[in-house]
């Protein structure tokens, strides 16, 4: 894909999540749009999926430890054609397959059930050392919060990604400053994620991860004998002016006229894009 | 079934079994992954030389996690640690990346109850059977000898769900005829007697034969049933046993909530009998000898003799 493609790819994928969220009403607004340019670089670029195989076995893998992400990724895997893009307005009812929270046995193309913070990224090791082990040729895409790695868990899953030199696993923090209670920094300083994973064992590295280009060249790269760990500086909310400046945008709930406006903001960038 | 109960100790160690049913198991099968969590020399697995043998360093969480991510990409994997850290260290990870995900991964924790000896409270797990009975769809094996150990560890393969195996390390009293075949769910009847039904897994079971034994020879004729797995429980059989001789005695090495006492007053409940137990009460464990521990807790054979006369 072009850079302008992959530009209109990400933003298709904020409309859906957007309209995914207002069917319900409320939903994991902030950190659904954060990741969005990075979900399109992945399925629009760089991972090898077919919709019409999803459980091909070897198929590249996108594991969102950050579960609550869900919506995003369904709107992906929809754009993609994995499903109808009108189911995407069932999330959350009774009895979907479009849950809060990702699910593999739910929703056709999502390859990891998550929603406990910090478990996906051992999921995600096991998933990547299974195709070493079957000497499948494929990658693992880890995307992990950056409150997420307020648990032990990713730091257990990272040491073993680098020690078992698991290059076939590529971890994206989303760096997004916030989590549920407040800035991050406040609630857990994390202090410089790029010096941690350095410091772990990957080759690590900072890139604008809203930006479809830097995403583009940074996951195009081949790993050397260290996994890759991309931090993505990202804004919470992206791509929704009001959700980004909102204080509290981890999960929101507004009227449907709210979103409304929201859905014209985006189609606006959209049809600014196109012109 | 064939019954080759002697009273006698069995001198093979349960952890050299574990080593040679696995190195078996990996070369019969190129999806067996066996992980450990930095206690392969506790496990009999660190003599293998095979990449599907993989020391995960002590993160347990991580382990469990990583054996349901295998599962998913089609392996079948076995993750060891002692029982405390193969359940409470690791629950929610096996309980959701592995049970409510439907990846099936067999978990095995050694050294249960008062056989964590002089490893002491931290390491006695008296609640490990209590944890994975509340993970939906699971399967625990208290492992009672040698060939359940060794039947178990292979059936647990290809089973469905997660498999919680609770074993110890060193020897044990052989109950079973070697390569006897086991059916999950189904209890096996060690003795027959018209007075009264001894329910009785793992190390228990050796403790409940001596007791029917000893009550023998005052005239009380007992029952003894293992019921190979605690889940799914062979409510059935007990249930039979229990109606026609009103009345049941439970041995288990585990807290007396939660485990196979809780698992067999439901199994019974609302049937007219009289009902006794011979588990722990509801406290920790401590450092000390298995024998102490077993006096300490009240696991003896004497103990079960004296629930059963109290009962009469």
């Amino acid at each position: 894909m072009t850079t302008k493609e992959l530009e209109k790819f990400a933003l298709e994928i904020r409309l859906a999540t957007v309209e995914c969220i207002k069917s319900r009403g409320f939903g994991h607004i902030g950190g659904s749009l954060s990741v969005c340019d990075a979900l399109a670089v992945l399925y629009g670029e760089i991972m090898d999926v077919d919709p019409k195989n999803p459980k091909k076995p070897d198929r590249d893998k996108l594991v969102s430890s950050k579960g609550h992400a869900g919506p995003a990724v369904y709107a992906t895997l929809a754009l993609k054609g994995f499903f109808p893009r009108e189911e995407l307005l069932t999330l959350n009812q009774p009895g979907t397959n479009f849950p809060s929270h990702c699910d593999m046995n739910k929703t056709v193309g999502v390859d990891m059930t998550t929603g406990s913070l910090g478990q996906g990224t051992s999921e995600a090791v096991g998933l990547a050392l299974g195709d070493r082990l079957q000497g499948r040729d494929c990658k693992t895409y880890l995307l992990v919060g950056d409150g997420e790695a307020n648990e032990g868990q990713v730091w257990e899953a990272a040491m073993f990604t680098a020690a078992k030199k698991l290059t076939n696993l590529v971890w994206l923090v989303d760096w997004n400053k916030k989590q549920l209670d407040g800035y991050v920094s406040d609630i857990l300083e994390p202090f410089d994620f790029e010096e941690k994973f350095r410091a772990f064992g990957f080759d690590a590295c900072t890139i604008d991860g809203n930006d479809v280009t830097q995403l583009k060249a940074a996951l195009s790269k081949e790993p050397t004998d260290k996994p890759i760990a991309i931090i993505l500086d990202t804004v919470k909310g992206k791509g929704v002016s009001e959700v980004e400046k909102a204080a509290g945008n981890h999960s929101m709930t507004v009227a449907a006229e709210v979103f409304d406006a929201w859905i014209e903001e985006i189609k606006g960038n959209l049809n600014a894009l196109e012109a | 079934m064939k019954i080759v109960y002697n009273g006698e100790k069995d001198s093979r160690q349960f952890k050299n079994i574990i080593g040679e049913t696995v190195e078996a198991l990996l070369k019969e099968d190129d999806k067996v992954v066996w992980l450990d969590a930095d206690l392969m020399g506790c496990s009999g697995t660190n003599k293998i030389d095979d990449a599907r043998v993989i020391n995960c360093g002590i993160a347990e969480a991580n382990m469990a996690g990583i054996a349901a991510g295998l599962s998913a990409s089609g392996m079948k994997p076995y993750a060891h640690s002692f029982g405390p850290f193969a359940s409470r260290r690791c629950f929610d990870q096996v309980f959701l990346a592995a049970g409510y995900a439907n990846n099936p991964i067999t978990m095995i924790g050694t050294d249960p109850g008062i056989t964590a000896a002089f490893n002491g409270g931290t390491h006695m797990p008296f609640e490990d059977v209590a944890l994975y009975r509340a993970l939906p769809g699971a399967t625990i094996f208290d492992i009672t000898d040698v060939p359940m150990l060794v039947d178990a560890l292979k059936k647990a393969k290809d089973m469905p769900g997660v498999k919680y195996i609770r074993v110890p390390r060193k020897d044990s009293y052989q109950v079973y005829a070697d390569g006897t075949k086991f059916t999950p769910g189904e209890a096996v009847v060690l003795r027959e007697g018209k007075d009264g039904v001894i329910v009785a897994s793992g190390i228990m079971v050796h403790e409940a034969l001596q007791a029917a034994e000893a009550l023998a020879k005052d005239g009380i004729e007992m029952t003894v049933i293992d019921p190979i797995t605690i889940k799914p429980l062979d409510v059935k059989t007990i249930r039979e046993y229990a109606e026609k001789m009103g009345m049941v005695v439970v041995a288990e090495n585990h807290n007396r909530i939660g485990g196979l006492t809780s698992a067999v007053q439901e199994a019974v409940c609302g049937l007219p009998l009289k009902f006794g137990y011979v588990a722990v009460e509801d406290e920790f464990g401590e450092v000390g000898p298995q024998d102490y521990l077993r006096k300490r807790f009240d696991l003896t054979c004497d103990h079960i003799a004296e629930v059963v006369k109290g009962l009469k």
